[in-house]
């Protein structure tokens, strides 16, 4: 239905009553598995949820959106979304307080992902804070593709710091620095990652995390002329593609900077076409400015 | 007896009376995959500019308790692109098909009327006026019964006799009485009520306001007794005057509450965020609540909350 050119919803995105199977407290955050149709086998590491949160009577009236941690097809046929949840505001700390057997009302899978590169390369993985959580399957996929996977987790404090067991069995190396010092090296990823890129020789770099760690790591990529991937975090009220909240000035391909959906034409986004700000003005040369 | 759901709205029929709410369904590629768009009265698309407009800077949202601010800034391709693009898509999905328009400056209006007076499929235009007028001190045109005329007037003349106009009214005015019926002197053939109320939050943490224009448009169930108020006073006013009516809606029953008050048909907006398929729940438990109260035709519900006490009940 959709014309050419034109970005739209991934055509596999259903909404669903799911429920929820599991719900455990790891660290900081919670790990939720949510039971889903087959729509699972259509969802890619970069690809997010939008959950309805509150119940019925909810007075929260936007859906919160969620990277999908990972995805797959049970032996049974059941599809399973997992996602790892920080209960920050009242609409995460809603869904993380619902019991096993609960259900919810969730649209997936949205937005892009992470592109996979044809060739074995070697990869740097960067995540801050929860941000870790679709960096995980990421690092399946590209280490079945025969590539090196390095990892760099980055926190507040040490609970912060979202890396599984079985999450870091297709992992080279981990890092992990805290502000705090409380784990890994004090510091921030952006004072970790030059030496990773130039001991590994790393050639592209896949990050999720807050927008003001991503513009460091987008200004490291760029000077060692690596490519970035990120997964941006930008407000959303709908996830759909309707309501132009989660709006960031991004270099289009016909060489003009728009203002553009982070959730149909993100939340995976090229670092370098991203015209970073926190000024809370519309970047001089935008379209339409 | 079957219900007939049908409504008229500015002298066109439509096959039911809910409408997607402008600025809250784009123009309309995004919801298809969700439902088809026939299956609605009309889609009134996001309020179109003369040129492509960035919008606001982000934050452009905050939620608040039943609702929401945003500030987007209108943000749009411009009148051209929309016309190459959005329009011709929309009429191959069959969808009936109410544009809205949105300007800066009176002139502005004019031109827009006279790029969309030969577009065929359309059904009908949405002037928004809750627009800041450049040149008055950007004062809002639908704040003032002459301003807001003078808009709706420039559109009637550029606009030919052909396409009903609707004007929508902004809810921030003394008395929205007099600010409808100057634009229905000035030639609009109906009302949209209500457009959002200005608002602010403060983010307590870097106490600062949270969105980047400061200011913001509540929408949501938190306005909806405020659009129930104003529908019910204009159309009290102007019974012969018929009402796009919206604000909150999230229910069948929400949809009935503004009905009841004067709208012939209902936009739902906001709720659409919340739920893509919100706007066909509506229909559908609004069609139910009108079969379940006894009526055979909607028109007959339309402003039924006027009725005198010793009015006789319908049977």
């Amino acid at each position: 239905m959709a014309r050419e050119g034109w970005a739209m919803i991934n055509p596999k995105a259903e909404q669903i009553t799911s429920e929820i199977l599991s719900n455990k407290k790891v660290g900081s955050y919670n790990h939720m598995v949510f039971a889903v149709t087959d729509l699972a086998a259509h969802a890619r590491p970069g690809n997010f949820v939008a959950i309805a949160v509150g119940g019925p009577a909810s007075s929260m009236v936007l859906r919160r959106a969620f990277a999908i941690y990972r995805s797959s097809i049970r032996a049974d046929g059941q599809g399973l979304l997992e996602l790892v949840v920080a209960a920050s505001g009242a609409g995460s700390t809603w869904l993380t307080s619902q019991k096993v057997g609960d259900t919810v009302d969730l649209i997936a899978p949205l937005g892009t992902s992470f592109g996979i590169p044809t060739e074995p390369v070697r990869s740097l993985l960067i995540g801050g804070g929860y941000g870790s959580a679709p960096l995980f399957a990421l690092a399946e996929t590209l280490k079945a593709r025969g590539c090196r996977v390095d990892m760099v987790l980055g926190a507040s404090t040490a609970a912060k710091i979202y890396a599984p067991l079985e999450g870091k069995r297709s992992v080279s190396s981990l890092t992990i620095t805290t502000d705090d010092g409380s784990a890994g090296v004090q510091g921030r990823v952006s004072d970790v990652i030059p030496r990773i890129i130039k001991d590994n020789d790393v050639e592209i770099i896949y990050s999720c995390g807050p927008m003001a760690m991503l513009e460091a790591i987008t200004k490291i990529a760029d000077s060692f002329d690596v490519l970035h991937q990120c997964s941006v975090e930008e407000s959303m009220a709908c996830g759909i593609g309707v309501c132009m909240t989660c709006v960031l000035p991004v270099l289009q391909d016909d060489g003009t900077i728009r203002m553009t959906r982070t959730c149909i034409d993100g939340p995976v986004m090229d670092g370098s076409k991203v015209t970073w700000t926190t000024s809370r003005e519309i970047p001089e040369g935008v379209w339409g400015k | 007896m079957s219900l007939d759901f049908s409504t008229s709205l500015a002298g066109r029929r439509f096959p039911n009376p809910i409408f997607t709410a402008s600025g809250c369904a784009g123009s309309g590629k995004e919801l298809s995959q969700f439902f088809d768009l026939t299956d609605l009265g009309a889609i009134v698309t996001k309020s179109i500019m003369i040129k492509p407009r960035s919008g606001r800077a982000t934050p452009r949202m905050a939620e608040t308790p039943s609702g929401m601010l945003n500030s987007i800034g209108l943000q749009g391709p411009g009148i051209d692109l929309f016309l190459e693009n959005d329009i011709p898509w929309l009429r191959d999905q069959g969808a009936r098909i109410i544009v809205s328009i949105a300007g800066e400056t009176v002139e502005d209006y004019a031109v827009l009327a006279r790029k969309l007076r030969h577009v065929s499929g359309i059904s009908a235009l949405e002037v928004n006026i809750s627009c800041p007028n450049v040149e008055n001190r950007g004062q809002v045109f639908a704040c003032d019964p002459a301003t807001a005329a003078d808009a709706i007037s420039t559109v009637r003349r550029n606009i030919g006799g052909e396409l009903p106009i609707i004007a929508k009214l902004s809810p921030d005015v003394t008395d929205i009485v007099s600010i409808a019926t100057s634009v229905v002197s000035a030639g609009a053939d109906g009302l949209a009520l209500i457009n959002t109320l200005l608002g602010m939050v403060i983010d307590t943490s870097s106490m600062r306001p949270k969105l980047s224009q400061k200011t913001g448009g509540l929408s949501g169930p938190a306005i909806r007794p405020v659009a129930v108020r104003a529908i019910y006073q204009v159309h009290a006013a102007l019974p012969k005057v018929p009402i796009l009516g919206m604000g909150g809606v999230a229910c069948g029953r929400d949809a009935l509450e503004l009905v009841l008050a004067g709208a012939s048909a209902v936009s739902v907006g906001t709720a659409t965020f919340g739920d893509p398929t919100a706007s066909i729940r509506v229909k559908n438990e609004l069609e139910v609540l009108c079969e379940q109260r006894g009526f055979n035709s909607f028109s007959d519900l339309v402003g039924y909350a006027h009725r005198a006490e010793d009015a006789n009940e319908h049977e």
